[in-house]
């Protein structure tokens, strides 16, 4: 069924069809919304779940921990600082190979306090295990909810879905909200090989002293090797039953393209209109979608950009002393390529600042202007 | 003849606690009172070693490592699961010491009771953080050493008064507990599986390591907590019922202080105030108890 919503309630809709156990949640802006729905979801009776109030973001992660050990599938949603709060638990969520899903909403850091959208916050959870996956579009948000249950609980790990705060998710778009009888078919429900079960006594999570814990930590390594096709074939399956699949990456235009944009998330949108624009003109631009950032997908990636000259990547983050982060690991992911592009980091559109076509433009005309990318990154359409 | 203490074991001998550790002797009694039907939540502290190392476990029950400040989070999940699982019925006790408590765990704790979760918190109070080596936390006593508390600069302000923290939150039940009186544990942990919604059991539980004291002398020193009226024993229900369950005759404060290399330091004035302390503090708990009953 079409119906139009803006991306926190294509979430909670996704949420619901995936017949969540648990809600464990808090709220935090630009996200409430998600919870705020699953609450009326949960008090309506049409989703049968626990939702759990808990009294600040932590508790969130450490009650979905608690319920995915103990056998349940467990939902969660922050943004930012709530996010940043989570950060011990996300790590604890992964070590303990438990696939929670949880949607992030990205939101700059404060101070300066600010509400609007930049990408560092789900970025800075990189080494925490979470497999993480960026949307563009209100559907997509829907799509990838779904994906994720799947996804997370074949290889055991949890999964971080990411949306554009107030360009998703509070922007209303249209979305084909599938019937509970197809989602049915697609997940099943949950049945963990392991769980805290009095019939089954076992012990989890317990000190681990050297001899063991490298060889823990390898399995995860080794999960997250085979979430990248694990993910690639989710999404496939997912388009046999739904019609829509995403790839982990997603080329648009890059066949012959000399110049490439690298965009995660909404900006993807913007920078699209402007590849075309580009085509017209008769310029051999491409676009490179980043949808999954971990496992990141180098494979895909330096396959797809080998024979580009000059690539920028829109970095709506930062790694103070570095620079953009998808540039560095897009850097890292083309080293082995004998025919590398240059790659020109573009910092642009933090704290919510507008990526306009114009923008984009702009970081072309630069492309189109320069060999070869200065030291460091290049903080665009920032003031004197 | 019945033994008021159930005789099955569900502590597993081989657990790697100190001679004379009261936190273990809490834990064989918490699990003979509660029997198999039971998750075990044990969050960051001396219980997170005791248990074993992986892949051991000294608990014959399902366990669930969490972090420190997790006992009132991860406790909500698991209940919330048992529920979904068809198991409405197992017993959930989460089981963290005094730092996980009254400091780190504390806001998780509060938002877990005031949720009133149906589950069982027991604090095993050993009074500092033991596991990192006896630093002071805000369940150590006035007057006490730990490392962090010289004896230049000892505990200059009381132990937080956790059981009225949780009895304000209003939950059906809330008591204090010693390993010196078993069979008084035993009763209200079995006590507080019979009823819904959240109960938080205090354990004072002697450290040797801790408190300077002879591991040999730890059930005598968790006694003459309860009888010098340090550590007196009641039961809170509804945040309003007080009743004490134990009144032994009394001794001075002195019999329970002298006994601990913690408080060697302390100067009869300062021993004075503690007697005073606790005087007051009992006059206090009997009032209570019968103008509630």
């Amino acid at each position: 069924m079409r119906k139009v919503l803006m991306g926190n309630h294509a979430v909670s809709y996704a949420v619901r069809l995936a017949r969540a156990d648990v809600v464990a949640a808090y709220p935090i802006t630009p996200q409430t919304q998600i919870v705020e729905m699953l609450s009326e979801f949960c008090a309506e009776g049409s989703l049968d779940a626990s939702f759990i109030k808990v009294e600040s973001e932590h508790s969130a992660m450490a009650a979905c921990i608690g319920a995915a050990s103990a056998g349940a599938r467990a939902f969660t949603a922050t943004s930012s600082h709530g996010l940043l709060l989570m950060h011990e638990m996300l790590h604890w969520a992964a070590g303990a190979r438990l696939p929670i899903v949880l949607v992030n909403v990205n939101r700059a850091v404060g101070p300066g306090w600010n509400v609007w959208t930049e990408q560092t916050d789900s970025l800075a959870q990189r080494d925490t295990g979470l497999i993480q996956i960026y949307c563009e579009s209100n559907q997509e948000a829907l799509d990838s909810v779904l994906q994720a249950f799947r996804l997370a609980e074949t290889v055991r790990l949890p999964v971080m879905v990411v949306l554009d705060a107030f360009i998703l998710s509070h922007t209303e778009e249209p979305v084909d909200v599938p019937s509970q009888e197809e989602v049915d078919a697609f997940l099943a429900r949950y049945e963990p090989a392991w769980r805290l079960d009095p019939a089954d006594p076992r012990a989890f999570n317990m000190l681990v002293p050297p001899e063991h814990y490298m060889e823990l930590r390898l399995l995860i390594q080794k999960a997250m090797d085979d979430a990248l096709h694990v993910a690639a074939e989710v999404d496939a399956e997912y388009g046999r039953h739904f019609g829509r699949s995403y790839g982990l990456v997603e080329a648009y235009r890059l066949d012959d393209a000399e110049l490439a944009l690298v965009t995660a998330g909404a900006s993807s949108g913007t920078a699209r209109v402007v590849i075309d624009e580009l085509r017209e003109q008769g310029v051999p631009a491409g676009l490179l979608r980043l949808r999954l950032f971990r496992p990141f997908p180098a494979e895909p990636v330096s396959h797809l950009l080998a024979g580009v000259r000059k690539v920028g990547v829109i970095d709506r983050n930062i790694s103070f002393g570095q620079g953009g982060i998808f540039a560095a690991e897009l850097k890292a992911a083309l080293y082995h390529q004998p025919q590398r592009p240059q790659v020109f980091d573009f910092v642009a559109g933090l704290g919510g600042r507008d990526i306009t076509p114009a923008t984009v433009r702009g970081i072309v005309g630069y492309l189109l202007e320069h060999d070869a990318p200065p030291t460091g990154p290049l903080w665009w359409e920032v003031k004197a | 003849m019945s033994y008021a203490i159930p005789e099955r074991e569900l502590l597993h001998p081989g657990h790697v606690a100190c001679p004379g550790c009261g936190a273990a002797i809490a834990m064989r009694l918490a699990l003979k009172a509660l029997g198999d039907d039971l998750v075990v939540i044990i969050v960051a502290s001396c219980w997170s070693i005791i248990a074993g190392p992986f892949p051991y476990s000294s608990l014959q029950v399902p366990t669930l490592h969490s972090a420190f400040e997790t006992g009132g989070s991860a406790a909500s999940g698991v209940k919330a699961a048992l529920r979904r699982r068809g198991r409405p019925d197992t017993t959930v006790m989460a089981w963290a010491g005094d730092g996980g408590t009254f400091d780190i765990g504390f806001q998780a704790l509060s938002g877990a009771v005031e949720r009133n979760e149906d589950f069982i918190y027991v604090c095993y109070d050993n009074e500092a953080y033991m596991n990192t080596g006896i630093q002071r936390s805000s369940a150590t006593p006035l007057g006490a050493w730990t490392t962090t508390t010289p004896v230049a600069s000892p505990k200059d302000t009381p132990k937080k008064d956790m059981v009225a923290i949780m009895a304000a939150h209003g939950i059906p039940y809330t008591a204090t507990a010693s390993i010196g009186y078993p069979e008084d544990l035993v009763r209200k942990l079995q006590k507080a599986a019979s009823i819904r919604g959240s109960k938080f059991i205090h354990i004072l539980s002697p450290c040797p390591s801790g408190w300077k004291s002879e591991p040999e002398e730890t059930v005598k020193i968790a006694r003459l907590a309860v009888q010098s009226r340090i550590f007196p024993l009641y039961e809170v229900e509804r945040g309003e019922r007080y009743t004490v369950t134990v009144r032994p005759p009394a001794v001075p404060v002195i019999e329970y202080l002298r006994r601990q290399g913690r408080f060697n330091h302390l100067s009869v004035a300062q021993i004075e105030a503690i007697q005073a302390n606790a005087d007051r503090a009992w006059e206090r708990l009997l009032e209570r108890a019968e103008s509630g009953a």
